[in-house]
């Protein structure tokens, strides 16, 4: 799937892999993207979107890791910075935008803007809140060449705003994983530690799948990641579409610290027709840190583990 | 700097210009604003009429259409943005990019604001609906320290308006789906937050209960003061710990720290809550008027003055108040 591609309306989806949202160590990162580099996944999306404080690897460190990604046959992505606040998030930015070797995923405003102005075509993530064909139609005209859906939107709305897409603009969904509901100026992880968030001690090490928080009935409800707050349960888009994937270019998986190989499997199963969703879904039920969800995209509250609608015929 | 204070209805917009606001924000009887609860909000009738009392005593109307539309209610935000040209505000708060290109070209007159939906939290973010949508001021989200704002304010191509009191959101304003998550309804896409209609409260042998479409938010003890069950200021476990993870239930309150930001070149200060009572707006704009006043006479003298704290306390959240972002522990 390449970014000059357009979109056709009968092709299998391209398989994305999420940025790793949460914080790792550096050897936990390089083993895991040695895997992706053998995965099915053909675009993968690399770098930092919740932390600046995050440094397990080093711009050096990322720019290694894209090229021998790249050289393994994936579009290599890198993503924004959600939040923009420091000075030194905003020259960080600009660094990364600099370099157009690489496509950027803007997950801020700050980032469109910046590549708009050096003519740079760019992935427009989740969080800029294209919600309707007239917001598509401006970020268009400013170099998006794929859209990312935001999480809350429903099948219905996918099929609405797909229909009205730009020739020149590719359509990606969040298929796969704990969903980034949330951003905060605050550390939630710091806080649950009783720390200040200047001096963090950078905790969220110790959560590789993110810091669980429960209702005072036990329930898991959702996780906290740093300044991110998570759902606890996976989304998972096989548990909503009965008669195989939605016609998007690009299904995105959002990492989680294990069975990704596994999980990768099942979704290029999934579009190459090899199975159903109902049968790989219940396959992949047991490999989730908090079960699933799929209420987003049949157009409930995001919680909600529906069942799957009757295959239309 | 201008007080720029909240009306949900046409008493509220009465209270807050008889009691020194600069300028009043409204919104449209639907989901085009952020804050669409049930008998709140202004027919046009009552719009003309309030847009007619606040001009007659100096006082500008900002109207709201800051939630994020989706193809098929599309032609009802098309719709309010022409309303308000056609009702003469003096500025449309927007957030949506398709919102705001549809105003340029349908309503090219009607000054726009960014909305603090949009999440515009640096100068360069700021420059990207400057250039494109010709902003005449942007909101802020209350997420940045004094000295981070500071820069923005430096940076920015338009004036800056920052919240200064009211309820608070803990998290980036237009990057929080939690309310959707649990309700299927959000800020973004239906302009509330954790909305009445999924509220439950229970009393049960355990305390009682409020609920959020069925998960519990918070259970209350005897004697303790029950909250309304916004679901990030709920209280939670987290490493076997129960209490309020997130945020607790507190408002905003930035009285102190006028000097500095007036000294920053901040343009106006916003008050936070349409969805309160006119006496909330009368006695929360009388105090900020005064302490707006003190401050412009001598910033160096100012102090917050006790009596005016003391309002404030007594209107806010959980009847507590805290800097925010300002303060140090969030950075």
């Amino acid at each position: 799937m390449n970014m000059n591609d357009t979109h056709s309306p009968a092709s299998m989806p391209g398989l994305a892999l999420g940025p790793v949202l949460y914080h790792w160590p550096r050897e936990t990162v390089l083993d895991f993207y040695a895997m992706v580099a053998d995965s099915p996944a053909e675009i993968v999306y690399l770098g930092e979107t919740v932390c600046a404080k995050r440094r397990s690897l080093r711009r050096d460190d990322w720019l290694a890791l894209a090229r021998e990604l790249a050289a393994a046959g994936k579009e290599v992505v890198f993503s924004s910075l959600a939040l923009i606040e420091a000075d030194s998030e905003l020259r960080s930015l600009r660094r990364l935008c600099e370099d157009d070797a690489f496509t950027i995923e803007a997950n801020d405003m700050a980032a469109v803007s910046i590549l708009e102005e050096r003519g740079l075509p760019f992935v427009a993530g989740a969080t800029l809140n294209l919600y309707h064909p007239r917001s598509i139609a401006v970020l268009a005209r400013a170099g998006m060449r794929r859209w990312v859906m935001p999480l809350e939107l429903s099948r219905r709305a996918f099929a609405d705003i797909r229909a009205a897409l730009p020739e020149t603009v590719a359509s990606e969904v969040f298929a796969f994983g704990r969903l980034p509901l949330a951003y905060s100026a605050r550390c939630f992880t710091a806080r649950a530690h009783d720390l200040p968030k200047d001096d963090c001690q950078l905790r969220c090490l110790d959560d590789p799948d993110g810091l669980l928080l429960k209702t005072r009935e036990g329930d898991d409800f959702l996780v906290l990641n740093g300044i991110q707050t998570q759902s606890a349960r996976s989304f998972n888009l096989m548990a909503a579409e009965v008669t195989g994937p939605p016609p998007a270019d690009v299904l995105r998986l959002s990492p989680q610290s294990r069975h990704m190989p596994a999980i990768l499997a099942a979704f290029d199963d999934w579009r190459h027709g090899r199975a159903g969703g109902r049968e790989l879904a219940a396959r992949l039920e047991d490999l989730l840190p908090s079960g699933s969800c799929n209420g987003y995209w049949l157009g409930e509250a995001g919680m909600q583990r529906l069942p799957m609608p009757a295959a239309q015929a | 700097m201008e007080l720029v204070c909240p009306a949900g209805n046409l008493p509220a917009l009465k209270s807050a210009v008889d009691h020194g606001a600069g300028a009043v924000y409204i919104g449209f009887r639907d989901d085009t604003n952020a804050r669409h609860f049930a008998g709140l909000n202004f027919t046009d009738r009552q719009m003309e009429e309030g847009i007619r009392y606040a001009h007659a005593r100096g006082v500008r109307v900002f109207v709201a259409i800051n939630t994020y539309p989706q193809a098929a209610g599309w032609p009802r935000w098309q719709a309010a943005v022409e309303r308000a040209a056609g009702l003469g505000v003096d500025a449309l708060i927007a957030a949506d990019v398709g919102v705001l290109d549809h105003a340029c070209e349908r309503a090219p007159d009607l000054h726009r604001h960014l909305s603090v939906q949009g999440s515009a939290t640096s100068a360069e973010a700021i420059r990207f609906y400057h250039r494109h949508f010709d902003i005449r001021r942007v909101v802020l989200p209350r997420v940045l320290s004094l000295r981070q704002l500071r820069r923005v304010v430096l940076d920015s191509p338009v004036p800056v308006e920052v919240f200064g009191f009211g309820s608070l959101c803990v998290m980036v304003e237009g990057r929080c789906l939690l309310s959707s998550y649990v309700t299927g309804q959000s800020p973004n896409t239906c302009g509330v937050c954790s909305p009445a209609s999924a509220v439950r409260w229970e009393e049960t042998p355990a305390g009682r209960e409020s609920r959020l479409n069925g998960v519990l938010i918070d259970r209350y003890g005897p004697g303790e003061h029950a909250a309304y069950p916004t679901l990030c200021k709920g209280r939670f476990e987290v490493r076997g710990q129960t209490g309020y993870a997130i945020e607790q239930p507190t408002s905003l309150n930035t009285l102190a720290l006028l000097p500095e930001l007036a000294e920053m070149g901040v343009a106006a200060i916003k008050i936070e809550g349409r969805q309160r009572s006119p006496a909330y707006v009368a006695q929360v704009t009388r105090v900020w008027r005064a302490a707006l006043d003190a401050c412009a006479r001598d910033p160096a003298g100012f102090r917050p003055r006790p009596d005016w704290q003391a309002v404030l306390q007594s209107v806010s959240e959980g009847a507590q108040t805290t800097f925010g972002a300002y303060h140090r522990s969030w950075q």
